[in-house]
């Protein structure tokens, strides 16, 4: 049973991928395919003629008459040779179709993989380790690359002549064919045996490299932490240890992978002995032949010495090729399996997106109505068509009302119970709570990263369902604690916010946010190239980069998620003051650590597992005198 | 470089040695074996005895099983001998890494000293092992084939004199023109991984801001780019295949003519036919061996990569080194800066601290208070020796740093970093980095003093929980606490806070802070903090601006001379509505 299913999931991925590849090559894969069946058969065709001229050579020898020799001889070298320029014209035309096809199809694979990526869901991203998701770009293409470009070809050229040597050795013998297939079945189970072994190992020595990568990551990560402990030495014998599993499961993958390849060899001359003396037996027992040949023919002659010589240099053909079949056998297990990963990440549900209020630039009309318009104009409207055919606008405004919000990531498990929260354009609305309490969450639900379970979010009025989700966002700012930067120019990542920004518009923006300042005492000021996620830059300056590209976006609305957390006090007043000038008339959500961030808010809410338990402007709470209160004079941890 | 690498073999010298012995073998036995098997043909057409033919034929079985066992051995040990060195040679760039200062360490970045130790030496690897099992193999086949090809075919040996040379420019013009190709391609290759990486971890951001075409947009261009360049490089290669066809038809043709010609003229005395048959498994052999050959050059080409990335990391010298006569014992908490300026590279343009004249007691409290990028950290950093100052020096306990053995010192200066990590294991793992052989007891009283203790024990298995990779299952102000009292176990003279309290409450904080005063009086704490409240009742407050001290002096002292701490003073403690 278990073996059964196996090979079927397999032969899905293997039908699904042969599939992909027709499609992306409808034309130049079945002519490489084509050549490559023709170099296969023109393979085979030579041994015959090489034959025939030896077999000439031994009439010939005692007569020791060239010329007339030359009659026969020459003509026949001269269709071998014939044979050999088509088969190097297909050969060559064969590998330059595969370079072709291979790259042009991982390409197309990798293209394809990478939209199918934009399109996911957060919660995709979330739940998947990004070096796992990473693997797919790496290990999983470089398997593919293994499978389409050698072990593919060599299959099908490897077969053909498997079969039609089968076919051509019928025709001379039946007995002396059955003994070659009878040789074949061993090399088939030694394969089967060894090579499952070897998988067996490589799997082994893949998860031991998995294993050791990650023991490297956490400890590079930490070296400067190594070091202030002096903690060297034990790193070291840690790493040994992990070093020396790793050495035992690579040294077994190779030693099997290794011994392959000699082992079916082997087995082939030995084969070949054994044909050449069962041959030689029935030549002198004068054993009648039983052929395919002589069948149809309808009588049997006796095995003869020129039958028996060519059917040694098949059964030499015969198991090369079985031994270049089973070299393949690793590439097309490995290969199967990266395939059916990358399926995987096909399958994935994308993010779906019934949204059909739209964001367009707007102005007013003669009657103070709003119109839409095509150039930019600062104001924007939803544009909201109605079933009745109708088509209403709405002006964004940055009005956001949560009403009675039930969410979990989970099914059953909730982590936000009816929350609910209106924000005023105008308003700075601020969320306090420990970790874990739901701060996040609720802008994750904002701009749609997750859908709510229960309840409405409206903004301006609409239910946010109804809005397209590129539009969504685009009328929302993020700023996140996680800085994430591009590799390009800081001028490249601060107009990430708006792609048609000029470049005066992003220094104005950076100088809004407080980053001016530093940008401009970099080397090469804006143009300084940032690489690795900004490495060159401290925390809190790459913070002031991303609320700088938050800023040029210009949205409605900003969701400031921890966004100060590594910048100073003193700068922060001043990014402040600047995000408070942009966000006149506009609402702001911030979440942060330090109270000191949010208590200038019009409203503060204190969330607790889940729900509000407070909320109210600083005065207010303070008050109030509950959890908020003890957690300013520090009577209360926030964690 | 080959040699320093090489050096790393070790122990795995005999495996090596084994391959090359039993690749020998193997190869004298594979150009044995068509010798055997045309006599064996031949006795087959002479219509031997069947004893004769048996016998033959068992010759041919024994060698063919003597032959598997050679090359199964070969295939055992150089998976030994690879494997090993491999293994070795991680070992060796490993603890070269753990004698990195923290400049050699910005020197690399994190992630690619995990690419040279996996990735890179997994590719020298699979070149060792490629190389030592045909290096001699390859080689020895040619020589041998080409002297069995002459022996037996003599005049017809004349085909290789055109094909071996052919073949070999041949090869070697295909790898020289796509090796760069190659080359080029896949650090382009590398940057496409880099950039789809960087939108993985950026997801947030590129959905936040609706750029998902963009990005799209972005990916098809570049890897459609990378593409044409790889097809261009593959194409090259994928001339190897005709060009040895060619030569082998070559071959054929000119054995099977001349050949039979010889053999006809000279009624088979020049020749017979079981030689021209030889001659065409032989050119076979001769011209599988240059294919291996021109293969190790590729390979060599292809890992000479990975080999420079490794062989840079092994020569690069840890920046500071251990004085010739170390002081080993460090004498109290003092410190002194003087006349300290310093500047993280040699070309960098600015100094990152300047003209640091500083005097801290021993027992004293500092706190250091200043903007983002005031160089606080740096000023701290110098103290363990984790950096050397450019010009001037630093003190402890009287005596300048450099004189110090390294381990000594920083075992007397405990540090808690900003970016700091536990590790994963068990939180008793985590703490014992501080000292070794710690009783509970004392593991306990450490938290305790970092107020630590009282969330350990609310876990379900207390000091025993398991702390998963980066910390992930605390919270942050949880593992700042356990990153101080992984500090505190060091019992060190000088303990500096590196903003370690940011993400721990206030009330905790004075906790700490009182904790200190009462229990470890004697140590030297140096306190960087964002807050004022964590270091108002400190005996020194330095105020840093831009890389030099602005101001030092007590809460009171500063609150009545210094612009910038009263700007703090007033953020802190009114909140931005007053202004």
């Amino acid at each position: 049973m278990k073996q059964r299913k196996g090979p079927t999931g397999q032969g899905k991925i293997l039908l699904r991928l042969l599939k992909m590849l027709f499609a992306a090559y409808p034309v130049l894969l079945p002519v490489t395919v084509c050549c490559i069946v023709f170099s296969a058969v023109t393979a085979t065709m030579p041994a015959i003629f090489q034959q025939q001229v030896i077999a000439q050579i031994e009439i010939w020898y005692q007569s020791g008459d060239w010329t007339a020799a030359s009659q026969v001889i020459l003509p026949k070298i001269a269709v071998l040779a014939g044979l050999y320029v088509i088969s190097l014209l297909t050969i060559t035309a064969e590998t330059q179709l595969m370079a072709t096809i291979t790259q042009g199809f991982l390409n197309k694979m990798r293209c394809a993989m990478f939209k199918k990526m934009q399109d996911l869901p957060i919660s995709y991203f979330d739940t998947h380790k990004h070096g796992d998701i990473m693997s797919h770009y790496t290990n999983d293409i470089d398997t593919l690359r293994q499978l389409i470009s050698q072990a593919f070809p060599t299959l099908i050229r490897a077969s053909i002549i498997v079969v039609s040597v089968t076919c051509i050795m019928l025709y001379y013998s039946i007995w002396m064919t059955l003994v070659v297939l009878l040789g074949v079945c061993f090399m088939i189970f030694v394969t089967r045996k060894i090579g499952g072994g070897s998988a067996k190992y490589f799997m082994r020595q893949q998860a031991a490299i998995g294993k050791t990568e990650g023991f490297i990551q956490e400890m590079m990560n930490g070296q400067k932490v190594i070091k202030v402990f002096c903690h060297e030495e034990e790193c070291q014998k840690d790493f040994d240890q992990i070093n020396e599993e790793l050495f035992q499961d690579s040294f077994r993958a190779n030693a099997f992978a290794n011994c392959l390849g000699p082992l079916i060899q082997n087995i082939g001359n030995i084969l070949y002995v054994i044909i050449a003396t069962v041959g030689g037996i029935l030549l002198i027992a004068q054993v009648p032949n039983l052929s395919l040949g002589a069948l149809a023919a309808g009588s049997l002659t006796v095995l003869t010495i020129d039958i028996v010589i060519p059917f040694l240099n098949m059964t030499k053909q015969f198991t090369g090729n079985v031994n270049q079949l089973s070299q393949q056998m690793n590439s097309i297990v490995m290969g199967l399996a990266g395939a059916g990963r990358i399926f995987r990440l096909m399958d994935e549900q994308p993010e779906t997106d019934e949204g059909y209020v739209t964001l367009v630039n707007c102005k007013a009309g003669e009657n103070d109505e709003i119109v839409e318009c095509e150039e930019f104009t600062g104001w924007w409207a939803w544009r909201h068509p109605h079933h009745d055919g109708t088509l209403t606008y709405t002006l964004l405004e940055g009005d956001i009302r949560l009403h009675e919000v039930d969410f979990g990531y989970v099914p059953g498990k909730n982590v936000l119970h009816d929350v609910s929260v209106y924000a005023e354009p105008g308003d700075k609305v601020a969320f306090v709570g420990a970790t874990g309490a739901g701060k996040t969450t609720i802008t994750n639900l904002i701009n749609r990263f997750y859908d709510i379970e229960d309840g409405k979010i409206r903004f301006d009025g609409i239910n946010i369902n109804k809005i397209k989700k590129s539009d969504l966002r685009r009328s929302l700012g993020l700023v996140l604690q996680e800085t994430n930067l591009f590799t390009g120019t800081v001028m490249d990542n601060i107009r990430y916010g708006k792609l048609e920004a000029t470049d005066e518009a992003c220094i104005k923006a950076a100088r809004l946010a407080g980053a001016h300042d530093f940008i401009t005492r970099l080397p090469k000021g804006y143009d300084t190239m940032l690489t690795n996620n900004g490495a060159n830059l401290s925390q809190g300056q790459r913070q002031l980069i991303a609320i700088a590209r938050a800023a040029v976006a210009d949205p409605p609305v900003m969701i400031m998620d921890e966004a100060t957390s590594s910048i100073d006090t003193r700068t922060e007043a001043i990014v402040q003051k600047g995000m408070d000038k942009l966000m006149e008339g506009r609402s702001t959500f911030v979440i942060a650590h330090r109270l000191s961030t949010v208590m200038n808010s019009d409203v503060i809410m204190v969330l607790d597992h889940g729900r509000i338990i407070e909320r109210g402007s600083h005065d207010q709470l303070i008050a109030a005198g509950g959890v908020y209160c003890q957690l300013y004079t520090g009577a209360f941890e926030l964690e | 470089m080959i040699k320093r690498l090489l050096s790393s073999v070790g122990e795995y010298k005999k495996p090596t040695i084994l391959t090359f012995f039993f690749m020998v073998g193997e190869a004298v036995i594979e150009c044995l074996i068509p010798f055997i098997t045309a006599e064996l043909v031949n006795r087959i057409k002479a219509g031997a005895e069947i004893r004769f033919i048996l016998f033959t034929g068992l010759c041919l079985a024994l060698m063919a099983i003597t032959s598997l066992c050679f090359g199964g051995l070969a295939g055992y040990t150089s998976a030994k001998a690879s494997a090993g060195f491999a293994k070795n040679l991680r070992r060796e760039v490993f603890s070269r890494i753990q004698t990195y200062t923290f400049e050699n360490i910005d020197k690399f970045s994190s992630s690619s000293l995990v690419t040279r130790l996996t990735t890179d030496i997994t590719n020298i690897q699979m070149s060792y092992m490629m190389v030592i099992r045909t290096a001699v193999r390859s080689p020895l086949m040619l020589v041998f084939s080409v002297i069995m090809a002459y022996l037996m075919g003599g005049k017809l040996a004349g085909a290789f004199v055109f094909t071996i040379p052919f073949l070999t420019f041949g090869l070697l013009m295909v790898s020289r023109k796509a090796m760069p190709a190659f080359r080029r391609v896949f650090r382009k290759y590398d940057r496409l991984n880099e950039s789809i990486e960087e939108n993985v971890r950026g997801m947030r951001v590129v959905k936040g801001f609706a750029r998902e075409d963009y990005e799209k947009e972005k990916f098809e261009r570049a890897a459609g780019d990378i593409c044409t360049d790889f097809t261009k490089a593959e194409r090259i290669v994928a001339f190897n295949t005709p060009l040895m066809q060619i030569c082998l038809y070559f071959t054929m043709i000119f054995v099977l003519t001349v050949g039979s010609q010889t053999v006809i003229s000279s009624m088979g005395l020049d020749l017979d036919v079981g030689q021209i048959s030889a001659m065409l498994t032989y050119g076979m052999q001769i011209l599988m061996s240059l294919m291996m050959l021109s293969m190790i050059y590729v390979m060599l080409t292809m890992s000479a990569e990975s080999m420079k990335r490794i062989h840079e990391v092994l020569v690069e010298e840890p920046a500071l080194r251990n004085p010739e006569e170390p002081v080993m014992e460090v004498a109290d908490g003092s410190i002194d800066f003087e006349g300290v300026n310093f500047k993280y590279a040699q070309t960098a343009e600015q100094y990152a601290l300047s003209n640091v004249e500083l005097h801290i007691d021993s027992g004293m409290t500092v706190g250091i208070i200043g903007g983002t990028g005031s160089s606080k950290t740096t000023l701290v950093q110098l103290i363990p020796r984790l950096y050397d100052a450019t010009t001037g020096c630093v003190k402890v306990g009287g005596v300048d740093v450099r004189n110090y053995d390294i381990k000594s010192l920083r075992n007397s200066v405990a540090m808690v970093l900003q970016k700091n990590q536990l590790f994963s294991g068990t939180i008793k793992d985590n703490l014992r980095w501080g000292n070794e052989q710690a009783t509970d007891a004392q593991l306990e009283e450490a938290c305790r003093l970092a107020q630590a203790h009282e969330f350990v024990s609310t876990f379900p298995e207390g000091y025993d929980t398991y702390i998963e990779q980066g910390g992930s299952n605390v919270s942050g102000g949880q593992k700042q606490r356990l990153c101080i009292a992984r500090a505190l176990l060091k019992k060190p003279r000088i303990l500096i806070l590196d903003d370690s309290t940011s993400a721990v409450d206030t009330k905790t904080d004075a906790l700490i802070r009182k904790g200190f005063r009462e229990f470890i009086p004697e140590t030297t704490k140096i306190i960087i903090a964002q807050r004022i409240a964590s270091v108002e009742e400190a005996d020194l407050i330095v105020v840093m601006e831009g890389g030099a001290i602005s101001d030092a002096g007590t809460h009171d002292q500063l609150m009545e001379r210094c612009e910038i701490y009263q700007d703090i003073y007033r953020q802190q403690t009114k909140g931005g509505k007053d202004q």
